[in-house]
């Protein structure tokens, strides 16, 4: 097992490089440049060779993708022997601030936001999915797969805009713009702009958490172990939650593993649309104004939280499923 | 009725089906009836046909691919030229049956165009994806060893960063937008996952007799792929490309919502659908309603296929 998680967070370590190396020439091969894109288009030759040669731009690009991972390893001092001085995701070429003090800002905002939402979504789901699997076939049963169907092919921001007409324009109850502010705490004491982007969020996750628990529990009642659980006289209700639960939720684990990544990177759609302050929604601004040190450093950040989220998800698998052993 | 273990190979129509020798006796006629001439795509059909909501989302899609592409040709309208003064017209006002929009577009002829361009995005997104990840994980898996370990990393790598924030960087470095770019954006974020199914169904593939007996007669490692790999995988490959076709109609309208869609007068559900949004808070709810509801028609039909198509072809040994 300790050989297998060495041998996985190797594989993380060389999945990050890839990420960063290529996202750095997808960059590189832009046209015209980041300079161009930065300075607009009525910039001249001298300026865009200034940006360049004051970004770094100029230097060969194995020179610069060097540059890069040094900074955010933090190993660049260290070698150039000034001692381990943190890591650095470089500066923002539009917002006057380093990249790492605004996801050191966003990444605490966007846990709070997908956190929530998922935590709520399986509370709901996994009881949902049981409960499916137990009336399955029934009229009930068939009603709430219908709607998971529904929730589930809806584009995300759709269902953010009903949300935001039946509670805030209609019922007056909700405010349609999520909670403001530069840290978590002042998020916190507007819980009622709260409500809608975490329901948007955690409605579209139900639908698909609830399908796979259902699947997983009817999977599983059909188990050698339940026939022998049934025969030695145990009830149904105890089949059902002392047997068939545990191991109905190996496949949610799993989920939960899969969706720390999105802990980290946030939900762009629901971010966006609620105005919700974001890695999401940075990310999305970022883009638009073709901030690339900021869209760097959130994909590195994003892929390090999907990386950890699939080792996480591995790890779990193993220690609840015991006939799972990772010996290669 | 019951039959034994099916034949790989018969099941994917490429070389003969296994037949019961006709003077077997009697005894091995019963255990092998006569499905030889019924084949395995006609009991998968069988099957798929069984499945009442799969049955329901094809004629969904058959109506949806009528109405956008042989609808225009039936009721004329023009998706080119704006005209104010028919703004805002409300449905069945006027002849326009499901009302005009903020630009004075008929929403019923819009409403065909756009499908147009969903249903051709999300058709050829996904064949794109699927192909090109059926091939690259067939050959990874295939090689194995260090070829393997470099392909899956890339694959790693790509579906490490969040295909949203992918499908943006890829529109904003790409714009302008044009349907070929919509297709190619969506096409490389989607095609990660074929991969890793192919990959997964390869490793267990290639330790068959079958390829075993290919490649001693000096099959080549692209026969091998091709003729015997990619058509054993086909179940897989065919459910997750439905599934694929709704995922990519989904991720148009995302990226329409986050102002990178398809530049006008073309349009799609998903556009459609986010300009109405900024309409709906002054009560011009047409403007959403039909968009929107035609997206999650089309999504839900093609979840209900893949969910047929899984019952029928991923199983048939089990249910069979």
């Amino acid at each position: 097992m300790l050989g297998y998680i060495v041998r996985r967070l190797f594989q993380a370590v060389i999945v990050i490089i890839l990420v960063t190396l290529g996202i750095t020439l997808l960059l590189h091969v832009l046209p015209g440049g980041p300079a161009r894109a930065i300075l607009g288009p009525r910039v001249n030759a001298v300026q865009i060779a200034q940006f360049n040669h004051d970004n770094g731009l100029d230097q060969p690009i194995w020179v610069q993708y060097g540059t890069y991972l040094g900074q955010i390893t933090g190993l660049g001092p260290v070698l150039g022997g000034h001692g381990w001085q943190g890591v650095n995701f470089g500066f923002s070429y539009r917002l006057n601030q380093s990249v790492g003090s605004i996801l050191a800002q966003d990444v605490p905002k966007t846990m709070l936001l997908v956190g929530l939402s998922y935590a709520i979504a399986i509370i709901v789901a996994v009881p949902l999915g049981i409960y499916q699997a137990v009336r399955r076939n029934k009229i009930d049963d068939y009603a709430l797969t219908g709607a998971s169907f529904f929730f589930y092919s809806m584009p995300v921001f759709w269902l953010g805009i009903l949300l935001i007409g039946v509670f805030s324009f209609t019922l007056h109850l909700l405010p349609a713009v999520g909670p403001q502010g530069d840290n978590v705490g002042d998020l916190f004491t507007q819980l009622p702009a709260l409500i809608l982007p975490v329901a948007t969020l955690a409605l579209i996750t139900i639908a698909s958490f609830s399908r796979y628990m259902r699947s997983s529990t009817l999977e599983n009642m059909v188990q050698d172990y339940v026939r022998t659980a049934r025969a030695k006289g145990a009830s149904d209700s105890r089949v059902l939650f002392a047997h068939v639960l545990r191991n109905a939720m190996i496949p949610i684990l799993t989920l939960i593993g899969l969706s720390i990544g999105y802990i980290f990177s946030g939900a762009l759609i629901t971010e966006a649309l609620f105005n919700y302050p974001g890695m999401g929604l940075r990310f999305w601004n970022a883009g638009l104004q073709q901030d690339y040190p900021v869209i760097l450093g959130i994909i590195v950040i994003a892929a390090f939280g999907t990386v950890m989220g699939n080792l996480l998800a591995d790890i779990m698998y193993a220690v609840a499923d015991p006939r799972v052993r990772y010996s290669r | 009725m019951t039959i034994g273990p099916v034949p790989q190979e018969s099941a994917l129509g490429i070389g003969p089906i296994s037949v019961a020798p006709v003077d077997a006796p009697a005894e091995i006629q019963d255990i092998v009836p006569a499905y030889e001439t019924r084949g395995v795509w006609r009991l998968a059909l069988e099957v798929f046909l069984e499945h009442r909501l799969a049955v329901i989302g094809v004629g969904i899609v058959v109506f949806m691919v009528l109405f956008c592409f042989v609808g225009p040709l039936i009721y004329v309208t023009d998706q080119t030229t704006t005209n104010l003064n028919n703004q805002f017209f409300r449905p069945a006002v006027s002849g326009h049956i499901l009302g005009s929009d903020q630009l004075g577009f008929d929403l019923m002829g819009r409403l065909m165009v756009g499908g147009q361009t969903s249903i051709e995005v999300g058709l050829a997104a996904a064949l794109i994806a699927t192909t090109f990840g059926v091939l690259y994980g067939a050959i990874s898996g295939f090689a194995g060893g260090f070829i393997d370990t470099v392909m899956m990393r890339i694959v790693d790598a790509v579906l490490a960063v969040p295909g949203l924030f992918l499908l943006l960087f890829l529109a904003v470095a790409l714009a302008p937008v044009t349907i070929w770019v919509l297709i190619l954006v969506v096409a490389i974020v989607a095609w990660l996952i074929p991969a890793r199914l192919v990959r997964a169904e390869t490793l267990t593939l290639r330790t068959r007799e079958y390829v075993q007996a290919v490649t001693m007669m000096g099959g080549r490692g692209s026969r091998i792929v091709l003729r015997h790999i990619v058509p054993n995988a086909i179940g897989t490959i065919v459910v997750n490309a439905t599934f694929q076709v709704a995922d990519a109609i989904l991720l148009v309208a995302a990226l329409s919502f986050l102002g990178l869609g398809i530049s006008p007068p073309a349009t799609n559900w998903g556009a459609m659908l986010s300009d109405g949004v900024e309409y709906y808070a002054d009560g011009y709810w047409w403007l959403v309603y039909p968009a929107g509801i035609a997206i999650v028609i089309t999504v839900v039909a093609f979840n209900f296929i893949g969910d047929g198509l899984r019952d029928a072809l991923e199983v048939r040994l089990q249910k069979r």
